[in-house]
């Protein structure tokens, strides 16, 4: 038990330190992240504008701001780079054979590993993080209840569970079609725009927000934003955490089957 | 045996464009999925100002980009990148792993312009698709503005497309051409995407305490904000009277932007070490 514990702990320093290496890159690549949003929010108070302020999907431009300020720490928990086109790359190249033959789970292995890399990320990000908050405070309304908080700390851990699985699920798809670019590249497509990275869902037309309401994108950025902001009722958050909580569980168990289905198929050769 | 003293440039230019759509083909899904991938960001990008559209008759008030006007900007914004992504992105990219790596010097050895080689060896011709993706957006625009521009706008409207390439490769090159000192640059792609999002806004959303300073620096400093505005003002508008000083701006900051890149590149060039032995 304790070597198995301690096999864990050292893959999770060694990310740690991984981490660290590239430091000034990383804190640009933080703070570079916040340009897109000067531009969203410069387009989104044009587009106010042009109607005289009147809020559109009952967004004005304060809650504009805000939401894309808060999407930028949905992302945060969500995004997963690298993951997917690691996982194809490892089983191209054959070097997924190193946890075929160890004592050590792939899917586990890349989960410390990138829990490990998030943590870093916190550490570092959050001076660029509260210096952006602080400078944007007066667009908040103020802090939500305690209930509220706590639902979005839940909603942020079904970002990231939904994030990490559904991805590494795609990876693993490489089992069977070797050169996966473009099917990744849909992807980020369809979750930069299903997410609600791109724009809060309230502005979609009534008959197509069910569609986007089941789909597991809006976990990624637009729910836990919007439930910060307190654009949902006490019952349509609830569904949403359940519907939520089912497609964390749904994408843990795809990872899991495409992992064995495609060990079995697996074959290594040299080396 | 003495031939001619330049290479052959052009030549060497469609061999490269040969090679790489038969390196393409050899990856034949790929090359299609890629495509449609393409296609389809811009398919939901049209979405997107639709929707706002739905909201709004116009985006900025008085600034005249109505939704028609719009998509002409946006068709715009389709060809030069697709420009881009096609002939300069990927070798820019490629560049900066070839220093990384010490592979520069194969690059050096070779009797041909070094700035020329960099830029053209590598082509992606799965992106051209976006630009007649763009053109057939285009085309849609001017059919529902009931609009025929006349042949001095649109031979206007190629010449500033290309300038605005022209200035696009310039900053490209010059972010590439960084790797030399820092060594590693893998924030170009980032860079580069950040810095092109701010060239996919009209001029009219740069105002205010925030958008003016910025108006000014991607204007005056890294000049990306004419790139597209002004062949999209030239199509989308007509010709105005108002819009002649930062057209003829836009000519000259074109071509300062090639030659200041250039010298930037050969200086950078002599700094070069290997990275091998």
């Amino acid at each position: 038990m304790s070597a198995w514990l301690s096999m864990w702990w050292m893959i999770f320093r060694v990310s740690l330190s991984e981490k660290l290496v590239y430091r000034v890159d990383f804190m640009l690549g933080t703070l570079m992240r916040f340009l897109p949003i000067i531009t969203h929010i410069l387009l989104w108070t044009a587009v106010l504008a042009a109607g005289d302020g009147e809020p559109i999907g009952g967004y004005d431009r304060n809650h504009f701001v805000a939401y894309y300020l808060l999407v930028t720490i949905s992302r945060a928990f969500s995004s997963m780079p690298g993951l997917a086109a690691g996982i194809t790359e490892e089983i191209r190249d054959g070097a997924i054979k190193k946890y075929l033959i160890q004592p050590v789970d792939l899917i586990g292995y890349l989960l410390l590993k990138r829990i490990a890399h998030k943590l870093v990320y916190y550490l570092m990000a959050f001076l660029p993080f509260a210096l952006i908050f602080f400078l944007g405070h007066e667009y908040f309304d103020g802090w939500p209840e305690p209930s509220i908080l706590c639902a979005y700390g839940v909603s942020l851990l079904f970002a990231f569970c939904i994030g990490f699985f559904m991805e590494a699920t795609l990876g693993l798809i490489g089992f069977w079609w070797l050169e996966v670019s473009s099917l990744l590249f849909i992807y980020m497509l369809i979750t930069f725009f299903f997410s609600g990275h791109m724009f809060p869902l309230e502005i979609l037309p009534a008959w197509l927000r069910p569609v986007f309401d089941y789909l597991p994108f809006q976990y990624l950025a637009y729910f836990p934003a919007a439930l910060f902001l307190e654009k949902m009722d006490p019952a349509q958050m609830t569904w949403g955490l359940w519907v939520g909580g089912f497609w964390s569980v749904f994408f843990f168990l795809t990872s899991r089957i495409a992992f064995t289905l495609g060990v079995r198929r697996y074959s290594g050769f040299g080396g | 045996m003495r031939t001619s003293s330049h290479p052959p440039y052009l030549d060497v230019l469609l061999t490269f464009a040969r090679n790489n759509l038969v390196r393409e083909m050899t990856f034949r899904m790929n090359f299609i999925a890629h495509g449609v991938a393409v296609t389809f960001w811009m398919g939901l990008q049209l979405f997107f100002y639709n929707l706002i559209y739905q909201h709004r008759d116009e985006i900025g008030p008085g600034s005249g980009w109505t939704r028609e006007r719009y998509f002409v900007f946006l068709a715009t914004v389709m060809m030069v990148n697709s420009l881009m992504q096609t002939f300069f992105v990927p070798n820019m990219k490629l560049f900066s792993e070839l220093i990384r790596k010490g592979n520069l010097d194969f690059a050096l050895l070779k009797p041909i312009d070094t700035q020329f080689l960099i830029t053209f060896a590598r082509m992606d011709w799965s992106a051209l698709g976006n630009f007649f993706f763009g053109i057939g957006v285009l085309i849609y625009a001017l059919i529902k503005m009931d609009y025929v521009p006349s042949v001095l706008q649109c031979v206007l409207y190629a010449i500033y497309i290309l300038l605005g390439v022209a200035i696009f490769y310039s900053v490209v090159l010059a972010m590439a051409t960084s790797s030399i000192w820092m060594g590693r640059n893998q924030s170009l792609d980032q860079f580069w995407f950040y810095i092109t999002t701010f060239a996919r806004y009209p001029l009219e959303i740069y105002t205010g305490s925030l958008g003016t300073p910025i108006r000014y620096v991607f204007t005056f400093i890294i000049p990306v904000l004419v790139v597209v505005n002004v062949p999209a003002r030239i199509m989308a508008m007509g010709l105005r009277e108002d819009h002649w000083p930062l057209a003829c701006y836009t000519v000259c900051i074109s071509l300062i932007s090639l030659f200041l890149s250039r010298k930037l590149f050969n200086f950078a060039l002599r700094q070069y070490r290997s990275a091998s032995s």
